[in-house]
């Protein structure tokens, strides 16, 4: 118990001290987390009526992004996969990171759906037991046990690994191990029920295509990897935590598969909604030309669009992938890419034409814009303050005093 | 699921609390005390110091209620935080019209509405308090006397529609009836019909308009009216993460207004555009609220949840016409019991071609289209 307190004080005691530039950024982030804070306190006095939902598009920026976090919370899978069950020694430094972004991103899930629930304080009517859950009926009940099943998978497992590490101990494999294997099905588990929350409605048949769970995972195993390989690289060249150029050039070469077929399937998306014009494409038609002058999306997409062909392109080359000077621009373009794509690309137009043909289009309020920063913003502190703990305990910087007293 | 218990009420306990109510007959400013108060505005002051021990005896009668009754323990949290939340409630009573007596009811009432469970799973005990809590409720804060009725669906009947688009001519008058006896929010101009103005020639929504402002009907043109259509295999039911709309026995598809945690799964969900949501707090002058109010239809909603027709459950269920069908001068709308042979509506079935949306989609709406 002495050393769960010691280890929880190191751990803040890291997490708040460091040099001016840390104090900024984190300040940075804090401020951006209080506007946040203030846009949510106007939406939860006022109604959700001061975003720019209404009843035809009635989710917005909060579900988009949500959908969006879920792959990068799944691409954690990406690192832990190889490290842990394949042996791959190179991926062995870089998996607590990886988990650590797990951990971030769904947190940002579940503050993303908290903002926008409508009656948020009747959260408790969610909770088995006391309250009434639809499970297995509904989509929504499954996505909340798998997102709150992975977020403590990838909490426990790297503090355990931590917390051992801490006291100068070896973790036994053979405890945590069966856990990292549950977490890699969990992983794949949580983009396919997001997926399925929206392909299973026949309602919208924008989303109601079986392609849209393999395009999530295939999607978020470019956007992932491509975060990661930024966020090491900062790592990199911003501490003595090393990460070999080996770890850095195989996530790399993930992050291109995926990217590839990611394209392949957008390829397949295109042809079946455009080479017969039908009412069931009226919402990819409205995505990438405009309806009746509607065109809100238009321009998002087909950025998009450009940004994803480039960065792949220049990623399957070989030479320019190996190159950082490459690698770091493209990883950055694809993951914003896939950021449009996923997020408002898939959600916004889902909801238009509304179901009996009527065109609303949908404009993010300032409030709505504010609170979705604030949760990035929350997301990067959390990821900031875990990502530094574990390289101060791997680095062997922080470890239990009872070592030193014995 | 329909065994599912949920155990969230205080009512006994706040019953044992209004029991211990402070006697009000002595004093018109209603916070019970005779001594240090007048019914004259500049002893307010006076009036809130002594209301704070108002506060304070809800506690002693929280904590005595905790000592002699074995209570479980979510009950007795639950019973010393209501304690709290009155008493802080009355030493903010400020510059509110209501008396603080009327102040400190309505937390009460509130805070036992909050822990209420859902409809579904609710004993009738617990549906009759409920349904005290929030006529109370509307009598406090807005002075309607409501009357909010919980009556069951009736035996051997299960509700149909039809909508006659020769008939049509798209006046709107079941909108505005609509409105009216349903409360609906007058501050978003919320409607839970839509009537299309379709071009001849063509059945097709995408190329109607339901945001038609001149003289009808306007020609070239015919009316197409749109609304729950209560399916029987209804998606929006399925997939409700916290079970807060379901299908009553009557195939009504209702939603527990105080259960709905407003996630807007049914809204993607539902192909027919039935579903409204509560974006902002619903406003409807008192003078204009509808008295005659069924818990599951229309009486008043809260903003951030779902809501939509229910074929006016509040008159159905009492063998009248829902509002919309009473107010068509022209006839459109054939309203009935699909299981009475007898029925307009099973007439229409058995004599008319009809035809229903999105067939296709497998969601068996109980809404009809035909044409003499």
């Amino acid at each position: 118990m002495a050393n769960l307190y010691y280890f929880i004080r190191d751990a803040l005691n890291t997490a708040t001290a460091g040099g001016k530039k840390y104090h900024l950024w984190m300040g940075m982030l804090t401020f951006v987390m209080l506007i946040g804070a203030y846009g949510y306190w106007i939406q939860l006095k006022e109604g959700l009526h001061v975003t720019g939902m209404n009843d035809h598009v009635s989710w917005g920026l909060y579900i988009s992004n949500f959908t969006f976090l879920v792959g990068l919370a799944a691409a954690a899978v990406m690192l832990v996969m190889p490290a842990y069950i394949l042996k791959d020694i190179d991926f062995d430094k870089a998996v607590l990171i990886g988990e650590g972004v797990a951990v971030a991103a769904l947190i940002m899930c579940l503050a993303f759906v908290t903002a926008d629930l409508g009656s948020p304080h009747r959260f408790w009517h969610l909770i088995p037991g006391i309250g009434y859950f639809n499970f297995p009926s509904s989509l929504l009940a499954w996505d909340v046990i798998v997102l709150n099943g992975y977020l403590i998978l990838n909490l426990s497992i790297p503090f355990y690994i931590l917390f051992y590490h801490y006291r100068d101990k070896l973790p036994q494999k053979k405890l945590y191990l069966p856990f990292v294997y549950l977490s890699v099905f969990w992983a794949v588990g949580i983009h396919m029920v997001t997926a399925f929350l929206l392909a299973g409605l026949p309602s919208r048949p924008f989303w109601n295509t079986s392609l849209l769970g393999p395009r999530f995972l295939a999607s978020a195993f470019a956007a992932g990897p491509a975060f990661m390989i930024l966020l090491l690289q900062f790592i990199r060249t911003n501490s003595q935590y090393k990460i070999r150029d080996e770890t850095v050039a195989k996530l790399a070469m993930i992050t291109t598969v995926a990217a590839q077929i990611n394209l392949i399937m957008l390829g397949s998306e295109l042809f079946k909604e455009f080479y017969r014009h039908t009412h069931h494409g009226l919402s990819a038609y409205y995505l990438f030309f405009g309806l009746e002058g509607h065109n809100a999306l238009r321009p998002w997409i087909w950025t998009s669009i450009t940004m994803n062909i480039i960065a792949t392109t220049i990623l399957t080359i070989h030479p320019l992938r190996r190159n950082s000077k490459w690698l770091n621009p493209m990883c950055l373009m694809l993951f914003v890419a896939i950021w449009i794509e996923k997020g408002f690309g898939l959600i916004i137009p889902g909801f238009i034409p509304s179901p009996l043909g009527e065109i609303v289009e949908y404009h993010p309020s300032w409030i709505e814009l504010s609170v979705t920063l604030g949760i990035w913003a929350m997301g990067l502190f959390i990821l900031t303050i875990l990502i530094r703990v574990a390289i101060y305990i791997e680095l062997g910087k922080i470890r239990s005093p009872k070592l030193s007293s014995t | 699921m329909s065994e599912k218990k949920t155990k969230f009420t205080l009512a006994d306990l706040f019953k044992r609390c209004q029991t211990q109510k402070i006697d009000t007959s002595k004093s018109s400013c209603g916070c019970g005390s005779e001594t240090n108060c007048s019914t004259n505005a500049d002893s307010q002051n006076s009036c809130e110091c002594k209301s704070n021990n108002h506060g304070l005896d809800e506690n002693d009668v929280a904590s005595n209620t905790l000592l002699n009754k074995p209570m479980n323990r979510r009950t007795a949290i639950a019973s010393m935080i209501g304690g709290t939340v009155a008493g802080t409630a009355v030493a903010s009573t400020g510059l509110s019209l209501l008396s603080t007596e009327e102040k400190r009811e309505k937390t009460l009432l509130k805070w036992q509405e909050y822990f209420k469970g859902n409809f579904q799973v609710m004993t009738d005990k617990e549906k009759a308090e409920t349904i005290h809590r929030l006529e109370r409720l509307a009598k406090i804060e807005k002075n309607v006397d409501v009357k909010i009725k919980g009556t069951q669906a009736q035996p051997n009947t299960l509700y149909g529609y039809a909508f006659n688009i020769s008939k049509c001519k798209g006046y709107r008058n079941c909108v505005d009836a609509c409105i009216k006896e349903n409360n609906l929010d007058r501050k978003s101009n919320m409607q839970y019909i839509r009537i299309f103005e379709m071009e001849n020639g063509k059945m097709d929504l995408e190329s109607g308009n339901a945001e038609y402002y001149h003289e009808v009907p306007a020609d070239g043109h015919f009316y197409m009216g749109t609304q729950c259509f209560q399916c029987a295999n209804p998606p929006c039911v399925e997939v409700c993460p916290v079970g807060a709309t379901w299908q009553e026995p009557d195939g009504i598809v209702v939603v527990d207004y105080d259960w709905c945690i407003g996630c807007r799964y049914c809204e993607a969900a539902c192909p027919y555009w039935a579903r409204r949501f509560n974006w902002n707090t619903p406003e409807v002058p008192a003078k204009e609220v509808n008295k005659n109010q069924h818990y599951l239809g229309n009486r008043e909603k809260k903003k951030g949840c779902v809501e939509k027709c229910t074929f006016c459950i509040q008159r159905t269920r009492e063998g009248r016409l829902p509002a919309c069908a009473e107010a068509c001068p022209t006839g459109a709308r054939v309203f009935g019991n699909l299981l009475d042979p007898n029925s307009e509506i099973r007439y229409v079935l058995e004599h008319k071609k009809v035809f229903r949306l999105k067939e296709d989609l497998g969601c068996e709406p109980k809404f009809w289209y035909f044409m003499d």
